[in-house]
This record gives structure tokens, C-alpha cells and sequence, in this order.
């Protein structure tokens, strides 16, 4: 026993090296499966502060595009304003059903969108993160979309109270299921790291009709969150092939989103989604 | 200024100029990724014990995580540094008795060629070591990427950290070895 103290005093400093790096391991570990770290809910308070303050400073160099974007995203709205469209002239045609709703089915509000400030967002690392002010208590939560004023921006991850934390798209742990606008063809976007321009959609077919240029939207098949249907994810730049045996392309897709200049951002509240997994959790799973 | 004040504004300013400036910088290249945050360990003073460079280390590490939003990441590196570096520094500092010696290891305690060693191989460890953990978490690792992103990131990190040598010439005030 004596010996054993003796040892261990002697390499005491080994030690503490062993077990410090046990602990950093550790929180790497646990945060890579759940993205759940100590005290990461104090954490993420304190850096969102510091980021608000940083952000104001850099907001303001930011203010031009930020307003471009803005005026950009209301045209598209006004586009989709009804009173934008002219009806076909029904004084000259015979209508058997003038109701164009159905008003007997009463249909609800699925997605509900809270805009909220862009505070902190890298686009240099591996995995990238983007800080939101917007917490818990404003009503986010780990798990919810989140859109930009171009396109697809990411997932809520961490939601502390005032603020949350946001695994943006440019994250390799990001696999969002994605479709070609033309034939609805489905595949997943991933990131590779490499470029914070360009993403990658796989699982397209080769049958599919693919040309440089089409646009490709989140889908409608949800597995791991759920985007409203029909956001821009971006366009085709480039479409490879696997290699001559695979079945599937490779597309090269630039970003609607420019994360460079990114202000402001909606959290998406899915109605369903709650539902939709709770019936997913019921079924088994083969 | 005591040192204990001083380096705790370092610690504040090394997390910040990372976090803020060295990660808002464009990317020039995947592999290109400028580090400098882990400065602050190499300029740790040389009259604390190795178990409190470890500790102090460690929670450094861990600030830096929570800005860059991968806790554990940069913690395990910083803490191999300071490990490592009373090795180095046994090694690497005149053994003669001299007369004066300084509070921390800088180009005048050490002399060039001993400290750019210091602070290469420190770095060398801190990136190869860092890039290893991203890529095993990633796990999208080749070979290629590895040597990549550790030589580019390692030659870029060294630019920065002689350019803050030049930048702020730390006053290395020595005591005299009597007192």
C-alpha cells in the first residue's frame, strides 16, 4: 500500500496529465454523441453575451447587405402576395365551383417562424456553430430548423435561456435531406469541409435529370428535423458521377445562404413534428 | 504589473483575439487555419509547478471550446503542451549558471534559435494533436488532410506568433537568482 502512495506521488504529474486528458476526452466524447457538455447551458449565456457585444460593432459593417437581403427577401414575398396575381376572368366562363378552398377541413398553422438575431457565426472551422439571440425562454428548442433570408440555414442544438446555440449547415455532422426542384428527386446534403460556399448532395440517381443551375429545396421527407418544405437550399454547380459502378451522382451545390453575411435568421416551430416522432418512436423500427 | 494580473488579461485577450479576429478571418485554404490562442501557455511564467501549468492550461482549453463551440477540443492540446513543456525547457535553457534569469520563456530568456525550437516543436504538438481529434471525431480522416492541415496550420501559426513577438516586446524584466 505504502509503495502504491509512493508511485503515485512520484508520477503524480503524469497523473494529472492522464486524467485531465480522461476528462477533455470525456467531454468530447459525450458532446459528439449528444451535443451536451458541462455546464454548456452557463457557457453558452456568458460567450452570447460577449458575442452580442462583439456583434454590435459588427453589425454595422454589415448593415448594407444585411438591408439588401431584407429588400430581396420582401420582393419574393410580395411575388406570392395573391393580389400580385390576376384571377381568370369569370365573367366569360362558367364556373360549376366558385369555392377554390375547402373550407369544410379546417386546415392549421404548421410552421411558425421567430425571427431572431444572428450574434455569433464562424464559417473557418471543421464544424461550424452559429449563435442566436434568442433562447428558451423566447421559445427555441434543440431540434428546430433554422431558415435565413436566402435559404436553409441550420438546427438548434443547445437553448439557453437568452440564447442558443445552432449547428449551421456548414457542419459535418449536418445531413439535411434535400430535393432537385425538377422531378422532386430526393438526396442529402452534407458539407465537406472545405469550401463554406459549396455543400454536396448525394443519393441523387443517375437517372435523374440533373443540368447545372437547377435549384435544389429541403424536402419533404423529414428524418432528423424538420424544414418547412421547399426552402432554397441552393444550386447545382457541378454533377459527377461516383465513379462508373455507383448509381448515383455527386453534385456540387453553391449555397442560396451566403454565411458570410449573415444577420438574421427564423427558427422554424414545426406544429407536427412532436407528433411525428412520437409515432415514429411507437413503430419498430424494422 | 504583477504577473499574476498580467496573465490573466492575457488569458482574456488570447481567447478574444481568437474567437473574434483569427476565426472571422476569411479562409485562404482548408488547410490554412490560423491558431494562436495556445500562445498564452508557451508565455506561462517559469516559476509555476507543473501541475498548475496543467490546471491553468486545461481551463484555458476549455474557455476556448465554449467560444468555438466543440467543448473538449482544444482543452486535450493545450493540456499535452503544458505537459510537455517543462521537458523542453529543462532541455532548452542555458544550463550555466547565470546571473540573471527571467520570469518566462521569451527570445531573450532563451536566446532565437532555442526559443523558435520551443515554440515550434510546441506547436508542431499542439496542431497534430488537435487536427488528430478533429479528424477522429470527424471520422473523415486521410492521410493526405492530416500532414495538410498540420504543416500549413503549424507554418502559418509560427508567422503569428513571431509577428506578436515583434509586436509587443514583452519588457522581460529579470530578478536576479539571489533574491
Amino acid at each position: 500500500m505504502r509503495n502504491i502512495i509512493l508511485f503515485i506521488r512520484r508520477f503524480f504529474t503524469f497523473f494529472m496529465f492522464l486524467v485531465l486528458q480522461g476528462i477533455s476526452w470525456a467531454i468530447l466524447v459525450k458532446y459528439s454523441k449528444s451535443h451536451q457538455a458541462v455546464f454548456a447551458e452557463a457557457a453558452n449565456e456568458v460567450t452570447g453575451k460577449v458575442s452580442k457585444q462583439y456583434n454590435t460593432v459588427e453589425y454595422y459593417f454589415e448593415l448594407k447587405k444585411t438591408n439588401e437581403q431584407l429588400v430581396a427577401e420582401i420582393k419574393r414575398l410580395y411575388d406570392e402576395r395573391r393580389s400580385s396575381f390576376e384571377g381568370a376572368d369569370s365573367s366569360t366562363q362558367v364556373k360549376l365551383d366558385s369555392m377554390l378552398r375547402d373550407s369544410t377541413h379546417k386546415g392549421f398553422r404548421r410552421f411558425t417562424y421567430l425571427p431572431a438575431k444572428v450574434v455569433n457565426n464562424s464559417v473557418t472551422n471543421e464544424n461550424n456553430y452559429i449563435t442566436l439571440y434568442r433562447g428558451r425562454l423566447q421559445g427555441v428548442h434543440p431540434d428546430m430548423a433554422v431558415v435565413g433570408p436566402d435559404g436553409i440555414v441550420g438546427r438548434v442544438i443547445l437553448a439557453s435561456d437568452n440564447y442558443s446555440r445552432v449547428m449551421s449547415l456548414l457542419n459535418h455532422k449536418s445531413n439535411v435531406n434535400a430535393m432537385l426542384k425538377k422531378g422532386y428527386v430526393s438526396g442529402i446534403v452534407e458539407w465537406d469541409g472545405k469550401d463554406p460556399s459549396y455543400v454536396t448532395l448525394r443519393n441523387i440517381p443517375k437517372s435523374a435529370d440533373v443540368k447545372r443551375g437547377d435549384t435544389v429545396l429541403t424536402s419533404n421527407i423529414s428524418e432528423q428535423l424538420s424544414y418547412p418544405p421547399g426552402i432554397m437550399v441552393g444550386t447545382v454547380t457541378n454533377v459527377a458521377a461516383d465513379n462508373a459502378a455507383s448509381n448515383f451522382f455527386t453534385i456540387r451545390v453553391k449555397t442560396s445562404t451566403n454565411f458570410y453575411s449573415l444577420q438574421y435568421a427564423y427558427v422554424v416551430q414545426d406544429a407536427s413534428w412532436a407528433e411525428q416522432k412520437k409515432l415514429e418512436a411507437q413503430t419498430p423500427k424494422n | 504589473m504583477s504577473s499574476l494580473v498580467k496573465n490573466i488579461i492575457r488569458f482574456v485577450l488570447f481567447i478574444l483575439v481568437q474567437a473574434f479576429v483569427l476565426d472571422k478571418v476569411p479562409q485562404l485554404h482548408q488547410y490554412v487555419k490560423p491558431w494562436l490562442y495556445f500562445l498564452f501557455v508557451l508565455w506561462l511564467p517559469f516559476n509555476l509547478s507543473r501541475i498548475s501549468i496543467m490546471i491553468i492550461a486545461f481551463m484555458f482549453g476549455l474557455c476556448m471550446d465554449y467560444f468555438s463551440g466543440w467543448p473538449g477540443l482544444h482543452a486535450a492540446p493545450c493540456v499535452l503542451i503544458a505537459y510537455v513543456r517543462p521537458f523542453l525547457l529543462n532541455v532548452l535553457l542555458p544550463q550555466e549558471k547565470t546571473e540573471f534569469s527571467y520570469a518566462e520563456p521569451s527570445i531573450k530568456s532563451l536566446g532565437f534559435a532555442p526559443y523558435s525550437v520551443y515554440v515550434l516543436i510546441l506547436t508542431f504538438l499542439h496542431h497534430a494533436y488537435l487536427v488528430l481529434l478533429e479528424a477522429l471525431s470527424l471520422q473523415s480522416g486521410e492521410f493526405l488532410y492530416f500532414i495538410g492541415k498540420v504543416t500549413a496550420a503549424t507554418a502559418i501559426s509560427m508567422l503569428l506568433i513571431y509577428l506578436s513577438e515583434l509586436l509587443f516586446q514583452r519588457k522581460a524584466r529579470y530578478r536576479t537568482n539571489a533574491a
